[in-house]
C-alpha cells in the first residue's frame, strides 16, 4: 500500500512530433493511498494506457512512476506488487474457482492456511463460495469475471488494484450489484482502487475522485459534485451529465454580456475579470436553465425545436440563433409547444465561463 | 420443444446421397476390391478359389508380422515421445512477430516441403561413412556407425530422419495455437506473479490441447504408415531391423505376389490404425477432463 505518483508522458511512436502522436500528454498526478479513483473518458482517450503504465505492463516513454516515494518506472508488475482486472474475464481453465483465486497467493509463496482463509473471505464477498470447488471453465461470463475480480482482490498487500472496464461483460442488473459489492470491498479492504470506465454513472457512483480524460490529457480531477457543478474544461461539462452542459458564445464588452446579439441585464453579475474577457463561452447545465417571463431580467428568447417526455421531467431542445439550448424542466411546469418562442434564464450562480475551453476563475 | 416432437422425414437421405456416392467411389468401392482379394486364392485371373477366412488366420499366425507390428508400435511411440515435446519446445522458442518470425517460419517449414523419397536419399548420403557429412563426422569422432550394418544404427537413423522431417509440423501447429492465445492471459499471469513454468502449465498447455490432439493423431497415423523413407534408406534392413508394417505388406503383395494374404493383412492394418486412433483420441479427450477433476480433489 502506497501513494502513487505519476509524472510522465507516453507515445507509442518512436519519435513523437506533435501532440497527436502522444497517447498520453505530459501529466503529473498522484493517487492517495486507500482512495477510490475512476479514470473516465471516451474510448481512445488514453485511460487504459495510463492504467497499464501504473501496473507496469507498459513503460512510459518519458518521465517516472513512484510508489510510496520509490521509483518503479522500470519495474515489472510482479515487482510493483499490483493487481489488475481486465475488461474480459481471464481465468485459468484447468483450475477450480478456488485454485484460480489462490493462484496469485501461491505464486508468492503465501502459507496454505492463510491462502485458504483469504480465498474464503474473497469468495464470500463476491458470492462465489458455493462454486469454490467447481471447475472454472464451465461457468458463465459474469461468474468468470467475478473470479478475475477475486484474483485482483485476493492479495491484501498490493500497492493498488486496477480495474480496466471490468463490468463490460456483465448484465446491467448485475452491474449495479457488483459495483456496490466493489464499493463495499473497498471500504473493508482499504486498498487503493483505480477504475477505468467510459460510463459516467459507473465512475461517479464508484469513485471518490474522478479523473476525466480526453485525447491523452487529464482535464479534471474531482469529486462527482465538482465535476457536475464546476467543470474545469468544456469537455467535462459536455461529457458529464445527461444531457451535457449547454455552451453559448458570449461577447463581453464594456462590462456587458451579449449572447447571440441579445444584451443581458444581469441579476447576478459575474466578476470584472469575466466582463473584460472578450469572446468567452458560457456554460450552463440543462438542470439549471429555467423558464422565465418575457421581461424578466436575463431572459433569452429561444425557439423550441423538440420536447421530450423523460418520465419525471421534460427535456426541451431549443435554438438561440445557431446555438442549441437544452433545458430540463420538472414535470409540473406548463410545457411549451414545438415552434413556440419561450424565455429562458441562463445566468445564475451555476453559470460557468470558459475561455479556450478552460474555466475562467 | 422436445426432440420427440421432431417429425421423421426420410427425404433427408436424399440430401446426403451425393456424399454417399462420393465416398463410395473414393473409399468404399476400392476397399471392396481388397476385401474381395482377401477371401480368395487367385491362382490365375481365370482360376480363383474362395477360401473364406483362411488368409486372415494365416496372417495372424505370422511371426514376421508380429515382430513387424511390435517394431512399428515402438517406432510410432518413439516418434510421438520425441516429436511432440520437441515441437512444443520449438514453437515456444520461435519469435512471435516481425521479420524474424517470418524467416524462422520459412526455415522451419523447409523439411516439410521435401518429398519423402528425397528425404530418404538425403539421409542415405548424409549417413554414409565415405562421403556423408554425418557418417564421416561420426567416423572421425571414433564412433562406429553404419546404418547398413548395425540394426541399432539403422533404427536410430530412421527415427532421427523422421524427427527431422516431421517435428516442424508439430512446431507449426503449436505455433499457430500459441499465437491464438489472447495477450490478456499473459498480462494477467504477469500480474498474478506466475513463473514461466506456471504460464506454460496453466495457460499455454491447456490452450494448446486442441492443436496437440491434431498433432498427435497426424503424427501417429503418419508414422504408423511410414514406408518411403526407410525403403529408400535401408530397404527394411539390415535383416528385418527397419521392416515396418507397410514394408512387410509391400513385400507380400508386390514382392511375392501373395495377393490374398496381403489383402487380408491390409484390412487388419487398416483396423489397427482405426482402433489405435480411436483409443488415442478418447484417451486425450479424457486427459483434459481428468486434469479438471483432479484439480477439484486436490
Amino acid at each position: 500500500m502506497a501513494r502513487l505518483d505519476l509524472d510522465l508522458a507516453h507515445s507509442y511512436k518512436a519519435n513523437p512530433q506533435s501532440d497527436e502522436d502522444y497517447a498520453l500528454l505530459p501529466l503529473k498526478m498522484c493517487f492517495e493511498d486507500g482512495g477510490a479513483y475512476a479514470l473516465l473518458g471516451p474510448s481512445g482517450c488514453g485511460k487504459t494506457t495510463l492504467l497499464n503504465i501504473i501496473s507496469g505492463l507498459i513503460r512510459p516513454s518519458q518521465g517516472s512512476v513512484h510508489f510510496g516515494g520509490n521509483e518503479v518506472t522500470n519495474k515489472t508488475p510482479q515487482a510493483r506488487n499490483i493487481a489488475q482486472v481486465f475488461q474480459f474475464p481471464v481465468i485459468y481453465d484447468t483450475m477450480t474457482v478456488a485454485d484460480n483465486l489462490a493462484f496469485p497467493l501461491r505464486n508468492r509463496g503465501v502459507a496454505p492456511a492463510q491462502i485458504k482463509q483469504r480465498v474464503g473471505q474473497i469468495a464470500e464477498m463476491l458470492e462465489l463460495s458455493a462454486q469454490l470447488d467447481s471447475p472454472a471453465s464451465g461457468l458463465a461470463a459474469d461468474a468468470k469475471q467475478k473470479i478475475s475480480l477475486g484474483r485482483g482482490l485476493v492479495r491484501s498487500d498490493v500497492s493498488a488494484v486496477l480495474f480496466d472496464e471490468p463490468l463490460t461483460v456483465i448484465d446491467p442488473h448485475l452491474k449495479w450489484k457488483l459495483r456496490r459489492t466493489l464499493k463495499q470491498i473497498h471500504r473493508e479492504l482499504k486498498l487503493t482502487f483505480i477504475y477505468v470506465t467510459h460510463d459516467q454513472v459507473e465512475a461517479l457512483t464508484f469513485a471518490e475522485q474522478v479523473v476525466v480524460m480526453t485525447r491523452g490529457r487529464v482535464v479534471q480531477v474531482g469529486s462527482a459534485d465538482a465535476l457536475f457543478e464546476r467543470p474545469k474544461h468544456t469537455f467535462v461539462g459536455h461529457f458529464i451529465g445527461s444531457p451535457g452542459m449547454n455552451f453559448l458564445p458570449v461577447q463581453c464588452r464594456d462590462g456587458n454580456l451579449q449572447v447571440s446579439g441579445v444584451a443581458l441585464t444581469l441579476p447576478l453579475s459575474p466578476s470584472q475579470e469575466i466582463l473584460n474577457a472578450g469572446q468567452v463561452t458560457l456554460g450552463i447545465r440543462p438542470e439549471y436553465v429555467t423558464l422565465v417571463e418575457k421581461d424578466a431580467p436575463g431572459a433569452l428568447p429561444v425557439t423550441v425545436s423538440q420536447v421530450l417526455d423523460i418520465g419525471a421531467y421534460w427535456l426541451i431542445n431549443s435554438f438561440l440563433g445557431n446555438s442549441v439550448v437544452r433545458a430540463r424542466l420538472s414535470g409540473d411546469t406548463p410545457v411549451p409547444q414545438v415552434g413556440d418562442t419561450v424565455w429562458l434564464k441562463v445566468i445564475s450562480e451555476h453559470t460557468c465561463y470558459y475561455k479556450n475551453e478552460e474555466l475562467l476563475i | 420443444m422436445s426432440s420427440s416432437m421432431k417429425p421423421v422425414n426420410q427425404k433427408a437421405w436424399l440430401l446426403i446421397l451425393p456424399v454417399i456416392i462420393c465416398v463410395a467411389f473414393s473409399a468404399i468401392l476400392p476397399l471392396m476390391t481388397v476385401v474381395n482379394y482377401s477371401v480368395q486364392d487367385i491362382i490365375s485371373p481365370e482360376r480363383t478359389v474362395y477360401v473364406g477366412t483362411e488368409w486372415f488366420k494365416q496372417v495372424m499366425r505370422d511371426e514376421e508380422l508380429h515382430s513387424a507390428l511390435l517394431r512399428q508400435i515402438l517406432f510410432s511411440l518413439a516418434v510421438l515421445l520425441i516429436e511432440i515435446p520437441l515441437g512444443i519446445a520449438l514453437a515456444l522458442s520461435m519469435p512471435a512477430q516481425g521479420w524474424k518470425a517470418s524467416a524462422v517460419l520459412v526455415l522451419v517449414a523447409i523439411s516439410l516441403l521435401i518429398p519423402w523419397n528425397v528425404v530418404g536419399t538425403i539421409w542415405q548420403i548424409y549417413g554414409r561413412t565415405d562421403i556423408g557429412l554425418l557418417g564421416v563426422a561420426l567416423d572421425k569422432l571414433g564412433i562406429e556407425y553404419s546404418y547398413t550394418g548395425s540394426a541399432r544404427d539403422a533404427w536410430l537413423t530412421v527415427l532421427i530422419m523422421d524427427v527431422w522431417h516431421w517435428t516442424p509440423l508439430v512446431a507449426l501447429l503449436c505455433y499457430a495455437g500459441l499465437r491464438a492465445i489472447p495477450n490478456a492471459y499473459y498480462q494477467a499471469a504477469q500480474i498474478d506473479g506466475a513463473s514461466k513454468l506456471a504460464i506454460f502449465r496453466y495457460i499455454q498447455l491447456p490452450k494448446l490441447r486442441g492443436v496437440l490432439m491434431i498433432a498427435v493423431l497426424l503424427r501417429f497415423m503418419d508414422s504408423f504408415m511410414i514406408y518411403t523413407e526407410p525403403f529408400v534408406l535401408t530397404g527394411g534392413g539390415p535383416g528385418n531391423a527397419t521392416t515396418f508394417l507397410s514394408q512387410y505388406l509391400t513385400q507380400k503383395a508386390v514382392g511375392q505376389f501373395d495377393l490374398g494374404p496381403a489383402a487380408a493383412f491390409s484390412l487388419i492394418y487398416f483396423l489397427i490404425i482405426l482402433l489405435l486412433c480411436f483409443i488415442l483420441y478418447n484417451w486425450m479427450q479424457q486427459l483434459g477432463q481428468q486434469t479438471r477433476t483432479e484439480d477439484i480433489h486436490e
